[in-house]
């Protein structure tokens, strides 16, 4: 596994867990890649800010990545990263490497899942009309109001 | 009577500010912190329950809070 800090203000790549995490005894590297996109809702987005609250958002993905190689024999790596993000720029990454294919994918999928479900991180997204919003999942239109 | 800080985040922080000190009776339920938070101002605008952290860990109306405890209020989570 990767260990923390598992938050980071630097360009994420993905082969560089890859890299990291994969033994000559994996059949399996499977990493999934979180991108800033251009558009949500329908608004046009030029840019989005992450934040954390960045000690209980170590503690949790520590929680998570420990889970998810107890679960299945895989090991796990993930990056996310906070601050100013433009337009393509890779959010997060996680990666599980396991001797066979189906456990890789099964915990890189249930990796990112728990990230966005359990993990204190906000994002603040930039429009082109020059107005902001939080991002609100649980809100209609996706935006608190 | 204390002053617990609480630490907010994103909406929460515009809303009230970071960290927030609310003054009240220790040892207290979150439950009841949740009201006083939602009595200061710009509180009026939290959810009824909004979530709560305390000592990192997401915690639950009845959960206590004590002399010491890291308490933080967290708008609905956006990560990945």
């Amino acid at each position: 596994m990767t260990t923390a800090p598992f938050l980071t203000n630097r360009p994420l790549v993905a082969s560089e867990l890859e890299r990291d995490l994969a033994t000559p005894a994996d059949g399996a590297v499977v990493s999934f890649a979180g991108v800033v996109r251009d558009h949500h809702e329908g608004r046009t987005v030029v840019g989005i800010e992450y934040s954390a609250y960045a000690e209980m958002a170590e503690q949790v993905i520590a929680a998570i990545v420990l889970e998810t190689e107890a679960r299945w024999s895989v090991r796990v790596g993930l990056r996310h990263r906070v601050g100013a993000l433009a337009i393509g720029d890779i959010a997060v990454v996680v990666t599980a490497t396991a001797a066979h294919r189906d456990a890789a994918f099964a915990a890189c999928r249930h990796l990112i899942d728990e990230v966005k479900a359990r993990v204190p991180i906000w994002k603040h997204e930039r429009y082109a009309d020059g107005t902001t919003a939080w991002v609100d999942p649980t809100a209609p239109g996706g935006v608190s109001r | 009577m204390a002053i617990v800080q609480v630490r907010t985040f994103a909406r929460y922080a515009e809303l009230l500010g970071d960290p927030v000190g609310v003054e009240i009776e220790l040892p207290t339920t979150v439950a009841n912190l949740i009201v006083a938070l939602r009595r200061m101002p710009g509180g009026d605008r939290l959810p009824n329950q909004p979530l709560v952290a305390v000592d990192h860990a997401v915690a639950g109306t009845a959960a206590v809070v004590s002399l010491g405890s890291s308490v933080a209020l967290l708008p609905p989570l956006a990560g990945g």
